[in-house]
C-alpha cells in the first residue's frame, strides 16, 4: 500500500510539467499572435484611447512576461482568474460545462468498449472467416470516419428521417432543468430525486452523441482486442483450459478475454486524448452545452484567460486519467505492483 | 532495405524499385492489394485537383449552376447547395485545399520532427530530456484542441490552418525517429563507421539517418490521413479558410445548418469523399507498414 501511495505521488508530481508547458505554450501564442480581446470586446473603431484605457485595466500593456508570472502566481493558489470578457471567475462556466462533458465523454467511452470488445471477440474467434473480414473492414473504416460527418449522418438517419432521438441539446425544453439539477450531472441529479421521467429523457439525449463517439472509438478496440485475443488463444493455458474440458464460451471469455484485455486498458488511457477531441467535435454537432463549446465560443471573443482555464482543466483530465488507467492495470494484473 | 547509404542515381533508383515492387507483390499478396487500392484512391483525387475540369463541368462558385438545394439528378449527379452550387464541382475543386493542406502540413511537421528526433536521440544528456518532455507533454495532448487554439489565435488562411494541423504532428516524428536513433546508435555498423573516424555529423546524415527513413515513410502516410481529418475538423467548426475556396469540412458546416429540412445530399457527399482520402492514405500506409516494417503498427 505504501507503494502505491508513493507511485501516486510520483504519477501526480510527473504531471506538473506536462500542465505547465501546455499552459506556457497556449500563454505566448495566445499572446504574440495578431487579434486580441479588447478590439474583439469594442469592435474594430473604438477610439485609441479607449482602447488604451480598456488594456490597463486589464493589465495587457505589461510585458508578456510580468503577466505570465502573475498568472502562474495565481493558479499556483488554484485561482484560474477572471474572465475578461464577462465578469465571473474562470472557473465559474467551467464547472457549469464540465460535467456535460464528462457525462458525454463517460458514455462514449462505454459504448466504443461495448462495440469494440465483443466485436473483436467475435472477429478472433471465426479467424479469417466472412464475419472476420466483415469487422476488420468495420473497424478500418470506421477509424477514417471524421466524428463529425458520424454525427451529423446519424442526426439525419434517427433524428430526422426516422425520429428516434433528438438531435440537439442534453435535455427536452419542456423539461425544467432547474427543477432537478444540482450537481451538473443530470442523471445523477434525475436519480437521486427518483424523476424517472426526467431520467429517461436525459438518456433519450444522450444516444446519438454518445453512440457517435463510440462507433468511431470502437474501431481500434476491435483490432486490438481481435490481436490480443489471437494471441491469447494460443497459449498453454488456453488448451489446458480446453483439455479440462471447460466449456467453450468460458474458455474464451474468462481465461481468454480477461487476459487479452490488459493491453486493451492501457489503449483505453491513450485514447482518452482522441475520445476529449471527438467529444469537441460531437458537442459541436449536437448543441451539447459541454467544455468543448465554451473553448469554441471563448476563442472567438479571445477570452485569454477562460481559453487558458480550459486548456488546464483538459490536460488536468488527461492526466488523471492516465494515472486511474496505471492503477486499473494494475487490479486486472496481479503481477503488476507498484 | 538497403542499410548503407549509397549515392543515389534516379536511373539505378527507379530499376530497385521497380524490382523491389515486383519481389514484394509476390511475398504480400494481400497488403499489396491493399496498398494499390490506396494508390488508386489517392492517384483519383490528385487527379481532381489537378484536371477538375475534366470531372464536372460547372463551376464551384457559380450560383446559378441550378435550383436551389436540388436533390442528386442526372443534371447534378450530388444535388445543388442552398446557394444553388453544383455539390460535385464543390467536392472536385475542394479536393485540392484538403489534400494540400492535409499533406503541406505533414511534411512541415516531418521537417521539423525529424531532424529534433535524430539529434535528441543521437546527442542524449540534459537535451534529450527537456526536448522528449515537452515533446510528450504535447503529444499526450489532444492534438485537435491544440489545433483549434492555434488556428484561432493565426486567423482563417490556407498557410496558418497547415500551420495549426502540422504543430499536431511534431511529437509524432519526433518520438518515433528519437526511438529509432537510439536503437540504431548502437548497431554494429555505427561503431563501425565510429571506429574509421568518421564525423558525428557524417554518422547521423549517412549511417542514421537512411536507416530511419522506412519508418517515416510509413508514419508520413498515416499521418496525412490523420491530418485530413484535422484539417476537416477545423473548417467544420468555422476556424478553416476564408469563404470562396471550396472545403469539404465548410461546405459540411453549411450542410448540418439545413440537415433538419432532410437535404441529405449536402452533407453525404462532403463526408464520404474526407472518408475516401483519409482511408487511401490509411491503407497505403498500412501496406507499407507492413511490408517494410511489419512489427512497426503492433507497438
Amino acid at each position: 500500500m505504501r507503494h502505491l501511495l508513493s507511485y501516486v505521488i510520483t504519477r501526480v508530481l510527473l504531471a506538473i510539467p506536462m500542465i505547465f508547458i501546455m499552459l506556457t505554450l497556449v500563454f505566448v501564442v495566445l499572446r504574440v499572435m495578431p487579434g486580441d480581446p479588447v478590439s474583439a470586446m469594442l469592435g474594430g473603431h473604438a477610439p485609441e484611447k479607449v482602447i488604451q484605457q480598456k488594456k490597463l485595466e486589464l493589465g495587457l500593456n505589461k510585458p508578456i512576461a510580468a503577466q505570465y508570472m502573475e498568472y502562474l502566481g495565481k493558479l499556483a493558489r488554484l485561482d484560474l482568474g477572471d474572465s475578461m470578457i464577462f465578469k465571473q471567475k474562470v472557473s465559474q462556466p467551467i464547472l457549469e460545462k464540465l460535467p456535460a462533458t464528462l457525462e458525454l465523454t463517460l458514455f462514449g467511452m462505454l459504448m466504443s468498449l461495448g462495440l469494440g470488445i465483443p466485436l473483436g471477440v467475435f472477429a478472433a474467434r471465426r479467424r479469417r472467416s466472412g464475419g472476420d473480414f466483415a469487422a476488420r473492414l468495420y473497424a478500418n473504416i470506421v477509424y477514417c470516419i471524421p466524428v463529425f460527418w458520424m454525427g451529423l449522418m446519424l442526426q439525419l438517419i434517427f433524428g430526422v428521417w426516422l425520429g428516434w432521438f433528438p438531435i440537439a441539446g442534453r435535455t427536452s425544453a419542456r423539461l425544467e432543468v432547474s427543477s432537478f439539477s444540482k450537481t451538473g450531472f443530470y442523471i445523477i441529479d434525475t436519480l437521486r430525486l427518483g424523476n424517472l421521467a426526467a431520467f429517461g429523457d436525459v438518456m433519450w439525449h444522450l444516444v446519438l452523441p454518445s453512440l457517435t463517439l463510440g462507433v468511431v472509438l470502437s474501431g481500434i478496440f476491435v483490432r486490438l482486442t481481435r490481436a490480443n485475443m489471437l494471441d491469447v488463444l494460443k497459449s498453454d493455458y488456453i488448451l489446458a483450459a480446453r483439455a479440462r474440458g471447460i466449456p467453450e464460451r468460458k474458455v474464451v471469455y474468462n481465461h481468454g478475454l480477461r487476459n487479452a484485455l490488459i493491453p486493451i486498458v492501457t489503449m483505453l488511457g491513450l485514447q482518452f486524448s482522441l475520445l476529449l477531441a471527438g467529444a469537441i467535435l460531437t458537442e459541436s454537432t449536437f448543441s451539447w452545452p459541454g467544455m468543448g463549446r465554451l473553448l469554441l465560443e471563448r476563442i472567438y471573443l479571445r477570452d485569454y484567460p477562460t481559453i487558458q482555464g480550459v486548456i488546464v482543466v483538459y490536460a488536468l483530465f488527461v492526466s488523471a486519467v492516465s494515472l486511474f488507467v496505471d492503477l486499473l492495470y494494475a487490479a486486472i494484473d496481479p503481477r503488476v505492483k507498484y | 532495405m538497403a542499410v548503407q547509404a549509397a549515392r543515389f542515381s534516379p536511373a539505378a533508383g527507379i530499376a530497385s524499385l521497380f524490382r523491389w515492387f515486383t519481389r514484394t507483390r509476390r511475398k504480400y499478396r494481400t497488403e499489396w492489394w491493399i496498398m494499390l487500392a490506396g494508390v488508386v484512391i489517392i492517384s483519383t483525387i490528385v487527379a481532381m485537383t489537378l484536371f477538375p475540369h475534366v470531372f464536372t463541368r460547372y463551376s464551384p462558385t457559380d450560383q446559378a449552376a441550378g435550383g436551389q438545394m436540388t436533390a442528386p439528378s442526372r443534371t447534378h449527379i450530388m444535388g445543388t447547395d442552398n446557394l444553388s452550387r453544383d455539390v460535385w464541382a464543390r467536392m472536385v475543386y475542394g479536393a485540392k485545399t484538403i489534400l494540400g493542406v492535409a499533406i503541406a502540413a505533414a511534411l512541415l511537421s516531418a521537417i521539423i520532427g525529424i531532424p529534433l528526433g535524430l539529434l535528441s536521440g543521437f546527442v542524449g544528456g540534459a537535451f534529450d530530456r527537456i526536448l522528449s518532455l515537452v515533446m510528450d507533454s504535447v503529444y499526450s495532448f489532444p492534438g485537435l484542441i491544440l489545433a483549434i487554439a492555434f488556428a484561432a489565435m493565426l486567423g482563417p488562411g490556407v498557410i496558418n490552418i497547415t500551420l495549426a494541423v502540422a504543430v499536431v504532428y511534431i511529437p509524432t516524428h519526433f518520438r518515433l525517429v528519437r526511438g529509432q536513433t537510439l536503437s540504431i546508435k548502437e548497431e554494429v555498423y555505427v561503431e563501425a563507421a565510429r571506429a574509421i573516424g568518421a564525423r558525428r555529423g557524417t554518422i547521423l546524415s549517412r549511417y542514421i539517418f537512411p536507416n530511419v527513413i522506412a519508418t517515416v515513410v510509413v508514419i508520413l502516410s498515416l499521418n496525412i490521413a490523420d491530418a485530413i481529418m484535422t484539417e476537416a475538423a477545423l473548417s467544420y467548426i468555422g476556424l478553416g479558410l476564408p469563404a470562396g475556396i471550396p472545403d469539404w469540412g465548410m461546405d459540411l458546416s453549411m450542410g448540418k445548418k439545413f440537415l433538419p429540412s432532410g437535404t441529405w445530399w449536402m452533407i453525404t457527399f462532403p463526408g464520404v469523399m474526407i472518408v475516401l482520402l483519409a482511408l487511401g492514405f490509411t491503407m497505403l500506409g498500412e501496406g507499407l507498414a507492413e511490408i517494410l516494417n511489419p512489427r512497426l503498427l503492433e507497438r
